[in-house]
């Protein structure tokens, strides 16, 4: 939804800047833009993940200041961080909570796009950056967790960069690039180092790009009719959208606070506050909780496929469960966006989520029987659900019929509101007995 | 082939290692007692007294073969820890801030105690010195093969962050210091080891092989007892440490003491970290309330009109 610029420059300096470099026009045009009046709380987290990328970026340029990338003082830094930086407890932790809580607003973020059809024409693009920067965050939290040098650190950087080896031909060679030697090694913290740091950054300039693509057509919203009219679809952004979001994020920051300040170890892994040591393995080599459902995925593959072997298959499978994604809009044909209005897309969509869970379970869980079979079923389901089950809906299903436009449906919905009796409106006060 | 081999190792190693763990009933430990720690809770903090005694404990008996590396002298007297300060004790000069540790006269004593090693000096020689409050605690050991030469092949692990790296860590090390059992009469415990039923190792293989069936697998009949069989033996027993402040002198007391001190010295920015966290909390909620009611006053008319 471009759209004409509304910015009117009021004093002189404003005027002979808008000439020169027409900034305060870009921020006006860019905070005014209109939204869909419409939005539920499910379109928040694109405001909460911006603020997640600054938190992490802003103190980990700051743990940047104290930390030692070498084998033999790197976790020697981080326990002088947590003992001896000036709130460098905190910092940290904000740290690596930060990344738990960025992976939690991700996934919000894509089950809402996935809900409400955000992926389909014409917003294929913004739909494939998203996942581009997931990639990215993906590759930045793996690298960040191996810094700290702790046992999981390590082993799971052992394990995980080792399933390069898999791949034909050149895996070796890719494997020896990773680790710069031959096996995870200081030059391989040196590295991780160097592009932990650098990441972030290409995030930041793919997010860039993401905003860019969303400010073509606008937003979708819950209905999935584009908008008709902007005067009656629509509110601008700003202040509209700004304190709806803000007041999600500060709910979002409670939750953050909660686990920063009151249960910061919960999420990471005991072992990784004992020094990496390549002589001992972990009992349990587990990645963090963000990775467990493609984790599992990657195990569930035990069996050869002809030359496939099932190491190189567990290899495809997780890596094939992100690069779906990128052609998903071509999978789901239905003209359609809303499931809102796919009474059996929707039904397929929760059964995804629950088996987006379960598979995480299983992640952390023995590579063992029965965990591995159920695994293998929660993989079948993940590809089948956007290989079979939305492309072959996409034909099948019929839909419910559509409200004409944005502000039809919300008046309908009002409507729908004040028919009810008042008592129940009020929610469950106290009525007087009859 | 050494180059395969450590690969090999590197990958399928931990995948087996994970298909170990939950073998059977083998290898689980008894569930860990759960005294209640001050430190527990959202509001909970330090008790310096079982910090003092905790740390006593450690002193006099666990240093001799568990360092306690990434602690120094002065964070024993920082805001939070066993010999935090607020005011000097009578005798210190007037003016002296005592709540810095490197003026705090207990720290500066117990440093002295210490002798470390200082250099080089202008000849080039290196020498002992008695410790300043600025100083690590000097390990027991020269170096990580002397640690194991001296305990049997295994290397008692530091301290310091022990109470983080375990699952449930003070209560584990209280658990644990409390474990020592008769080992039941199915299993051999192997000389130089001794028998705890909170140790996480797996007794499947120290059945005596009357409980085992032709392929080495537990007879059904058998139940594979708890826990497993520990290089450390009982460190604690009671009345072995004299407490100055008339706390009970048993193990029981010992341990908690002791969980309590490792969980300060893991954790020492943890009261700290609650406060703030308390303010910030707070700040939240009334922030939440103001953005709430703006959200609400803006949008009032938004949905209506059309």
């Amino acid at each position: 939804m471009s759209h004409e610029s509304t910015y009117v420059p009021n004093s002189g300096f404003e005027r002979w800047l808008d000439k020169r470099l027409p900034l305060i026009r870009f921020g006006d045009d860019f905070m005014g833009f209109p939204t869909p009046k419409n939005l539920n709380y499910w379109y928040t987290f694109g405001g909460i993940l911006t603020l997640c990328l600054m938190i992490q970026i802003i103190t980990g340029v700051i743990l940047a200041m104290h930390y030692t990338a070498h084998e033999d003082y790197a976790f020697w830094s981080v326990e002088h961080i947590m003992r001896d930086v000036n709130f460098g407890h905190i910092i940290r932790y904000a740290h690596s909570n930060g990344a738990s809580m960025f992976f939690i607003a991700v996934y919000m973020h894509m089950f809402r796009g996935l809900y409400y059809g955000s992926y389909k024409e014409p917003r294929e693009v913004i739909w494939i950056l998203g996942v581009v920067i997931f990639l990215l965050m993906m590759g930045t939290a793996f690298m960040g967790y191996v810094l700290p040098w702790g046992q999981m650190s390590f082993w799971g950087a052992t394990v995980i960069t080792s399933l390069f080896g898999a791949i034909p031909v050149v895996g070796e060679s890719i494997k020896t690039l990773l680790w710069g030697g031959y096996s995870v090694d200081n030059p391989t913290l040196n590295r991780f180092y160097a592009l932990h740091y650098l990441l972030p950054f290409l995030i930041a300039g793919v997010v860039v790009l993401h905003i860019w693509a969303l400010h073509v057509p606008g937003n979708t919203n819950p209905t999935g009719v584009e908008i008709k009219n902007v005067k009656k679809d629509t509110v601008p952004f700003h202040p509209y959208y700004t304190v709806k979001d803000g007041f999600a994020v500060v709910l979002f920051l409670m939750l953050f606070a909660a686990f920063l300040f009151f249960m910061p170890n919960s999420l990471g892994h005991p072992d990784n506050y004992i020094e990496a040591n390549p002589l001992v393995t972990p009992a349990h080599i587990v990645p963090e909780w963000y990775f467990l459902p493609f984790y599992a995925m990657l195990r569930a593959i035990t069996f050869d496929v002809f030359f496939i072997t099932s190491k190189l298959g567990g290899v495809l499978v997780m890596f094939g469960s992100i690069i779906i994604l990128f052609v998903l809009p071509w999978l789901d044909r239905s003209k359609v966006r809303s499931m809102r209005y796919r009474p059996w897309a929707k039904m397929w969509f929760f059964i995804f989520v629950v088996n987006a869970i379960f598979l995480g379970w299983l992640g952390g869980k023995p590579a063992e029987q029965p965990y591995i079979l159920l695994a293998q079923i929660g993989t079948l389901y993940y590809f089948a659900y956007f290989l079979v089950i939305l492309p072959v809906l996409s034909i099948v299903e019929t839909p419910k019929p559509l409200p004409k436009s944005i502000s039809e449906d919300v008046l309908a919905k009002k409507k729908a509101r004040m028919k009810k009796p008042a008592a129940e409106l009020s929610g469950g006060i106290a009525q007087p007995a009859e | 082939m050494k180059k395969f081999l450590k690969t090999l190792t590197a990958v399928t190693l931990p995948l087996m290692m994970i298909g170990g763990t939950a073998h059977a009933a083998g290898g689980e430990t008894k569930p860990l007692k759960h005294p209640h720690f001050a430190f527990e809770g959202v509001t909970g903090s330090y008790d310096q007294d079982a910090l003092q005694r905790g740390f006593q404990v450690y002193r006099e008996v666990c240093a001799a073969c568990h360092s306690l590396n990434y602690v120094a002298f002065r964070h024993l007297g920082d805001p939070g820890g066993p010999y935090y300060m607020d005011e000097c004790p009578v005798g210190v000069p007037e003016g002296v801030d005592c709540s810095n540790p490197n003026n705090n006269p207990v720290i500066k004593a117990l440093a002295a105690e210490y002798m470390v090693e200082d250099g080089p000096d202008d000849a080039g020689d290196m020498f002992m010195r008695p410790g300043l409050p600025s100083d690590y605690f000097p390990s027991p050991f020269a170096n990580p093969q002397q640690a194991m030469a001296a305990n049997g092949g295994s290397m008692p692990p530091d301290m310091s962050l022990i109470a983080k790296a375990r699952h449930h860590g003070p209560q584990y090390v209280y658990s644990l210091l409390l474990g020592y059992e008769e080992p039941p009469a199915t299993i051999t415990v192997p000389a130089g080891t001794h028998y705890n039923v909170y140790y996480p190792g797996d007794t499947t293989s120290l059945l005596k092989d009357e409980y085992l069936d032709e392929e080495g697998q537990p007879l059904d009949s058998v139940e594979v007892p708890y826990g497993g069989a520990f290089k450390m033996a009982a460190p604690l027993r009671d009345g072995m440490i004299s407490y100055a402040d008339g706390s009970d002198e048993t193990v029981e007391q010992y341990s908690y003491d002791v969980a309590s001190f490792l969980m300060w010295a893991a954790e020492p920015k943890m009261e700290q970290r609650k406060q703030m966290g308390m303010v910030v909390f707070i700040y939240l909620f009334i922030l939440a309330l103001i953005v709430y009611f703006s959200y609400k006053q803006l949008w009032k008319n938004v949905k209506d009109t059309d």
